[in-house]
């Protein structure tokens, strides 16, 4: 088992056109970190130079957002589901 | 999807952040560089040789006399949505010490009774125009209401998301127009991302997701209609409910642009908003001084404007706080008594994102944010037949009589002493 992680559209063109990928991390920065050593580049896109995740995208750890969490330091268990989502939408 | 724009005043979309170019598709965010909201760009020197305020009034009784202003190309799905009533509120306004007060009354728009059928009416047309044959929402409620009914009218196929735990006028005033209903067990942050989730794998238009910018650009006509039915002026004051803070923001850029285009004078307006204490994000950032929000869980009556994680938050609390406004919320018991006082005094039923604005109306005018001689408007969103739930068990209840003089006469004795016994002297 291992982390499954939901890839908004946008950034697919990193994942080969992937909509889910699976990881192993053990929190939130542990694996935005995993996903760049495997898709280069993505890490970029999704925090800015701080290693902070951008203001327009929230992350759900099994649909809790992560600042209902620990934020970035969010443990991760083998099993969870982590889902990037833009955060423009609704309303 | 792109499309030809010959008869268009837009040019395509535009990051509001990092103002990096898209074309006029379906598309929400900046996802070539900061996942920021995209904006309709508009080519407003052709929009100032086309409009003028006699073109406008000889327009369409409907959102569509302002079509100029709004992104479509061809020819738009006209229900007959918006010019809505301009209420002069005087008993309302001796009520809450204020002189000039008006009522905006979307409670009133066609088809489906609040502000979103302005919205859906502008996304279903993009939509058509875009190639869509499926169209979909996020919805609290009112929006499935709307989004069900304009898809109706113009034959397009239908799947709206809602929380699942909506009132019961907001379920069935969906389900008649035959549309898959998705009720989602969750709040409707969950809804909106399940629906994020979604928007781009069935190849359907979200109208508040991946036609988010379009839609979005329905809300101006609310700020459009009011400087026309102010006899082309300005008002001094709003007051509107904040749910995502669309409807907020887009209210004022409706303001900037016909100062932009020469059509109202300049002034400066302020803006107040609106929001229930039991899901408060953008009130509570207000009241602290941050730039950002911090999402809540909702736990309110107000389930219209439920949205613990705004969208448009930043964008609000950055309006109010430029314009001199301010961001307060009300009680679930302020609420019911707000929507009780404009029943009362104004012959106006809403619903309870409506009485969230009377409470907050009242609040502000009682604490002296309000000036007795601003022109303030107060936006009502919705009509309160959808959320009687909120009102059963305050507003009580009928005479029952039999079918004689006897039977009526003691009623209205009985009836009178109730209504001696809980009258309490007012100025109106």
């Amino acid at each position: 088992m291992a982390i499954q992680v939901l890839i908004p559209t946008p950034l697919q063109k990193y994942t080969a056109d992937q909509a889910s990928v699976e990881l192993e991390a053990s929190s939130v920065d542990g694996l935005l970190q995993a996903l760049d050593s495997q898709f280069p580049g993505i890490k970029a896109r999704l925090t800015d130079e701080q290693g902070k995740l951008r203001r327009f995208l929230n992350v759900y750890v099994n649909s809790e957002d992560i600042r209902f969490l620990d934020n970035q330091a969010t443990p991760l268990r083998d099993g969870d589901e982590v889902s990037i989502v833009p955060a423009v939408a609704g309303g | 999807m792109t499309a030809t724009l010959s008869r268009a005043t837009f040019t395509g979309l535009r990051c509001k952040e990092c103002g990096h170019p898209y074309d006029a598709g379906a598309r929400h965010v900046c996802e070539d560089v900061c996942f920021g909201p995209l904006e309709v760009v508009y080519d407003y020197d052709a929009i100032r040789a086309r409009v003028t305020r006699a073109t406008i009034e000889a327009g369409p009784a409907s959102i569509w006399r302002y079509r100029e202003f709004l992104p479509v190309q061809g020819d738009p799905i006209d229900v007959g949505t918006g010019f809505t009533p301009l209420v002069r509120a005087n008993r309302l306004a001796r009520r809450l010490g204020l002189k000039h007060l008006y009522i905006k009354n979307d409670g009133v728009n066609m088809p489906t009774l609040s502000f979103k059928d302005r919205v859906v009416s502008v996304a279903l047309t993009r939509a058509r125009e875009l190639g869509f044959t499926t169209v979909s929402c996020a919805s609290t409620g009112n929006l499935a209401n709307s989004t069900a009914a304009i898809a109706a009218h113009a034959g397009l196929e239908c799947c709206v998301f809602i929380p699942a735990d909506l009132e019961l006028g907001k379920v069935l005033g969906t389900l008649i127009y035959n549309p898959t209903l998705m009720a989602v067990k969750g709040n409707y942050d969950q809804v909106n991302r399940l629906c994020s989730e979604v928007a781009n794998t069935y190849g359907w238009g979200f109208v508040n997701i991946n036609l988010r910018p379009y839609y979005s650009e329905g809300s101006k006509t609310l700020g459009y209609e009011v400087i026309e039915q102010l006899g082309w002026q300005l008002p001094d004051h709003i007051v509107a409910p904040l749910a995502s803070g669309s409807l907020f923001t887009k209210i004022r850029k409706g303001f900037d642009e016909f100062i932009k285009v020469g059509l109202v004078d300049e002034k400066p307006v302020r803006f107040s908003g609106a929001q229930a204490e039991g899901c408060s994000p953008i009130a509570q950032a207000f009241e602290a001084g941050r730039d950002f929000i911090t999402p809540v869980k909702p736990d309110t009556i107000a389930k219209s404007i439920a949205i613990g994680n705004p969208a448009d938050g930043p964008y609000a609390l950055d309006i109010a706080r430029r314009t001199g406004g301010t961001i307060a919320s009300v009680t679930d018991e302020e609420i019911v008594a707000g929507i009780q006082l404009l029943a009362e005094t104004e012959g106006v039923f809403t619903e309870t994102a409506g009485g969230t604005t009377i409470a907050v109306l009242k609040k502000l005018a009682e604490q002296g944010k309000i000036d007795p001689e601003e022109t303030t408007v107060a936006y009502i969103t919705g009509n309160g037949l959808k959320t009687l739930e909120a009102i059963s068990g305050v507003v009580g209840e009928p005479h029952t009589i039999e079918p004689q003089l006897s039977s009526f006469n003691a009623a209205w004795e009985r009836a009178q002493s109730l209504h001696r016994a809980t009258w309490e002297p007012m100025g109106v």
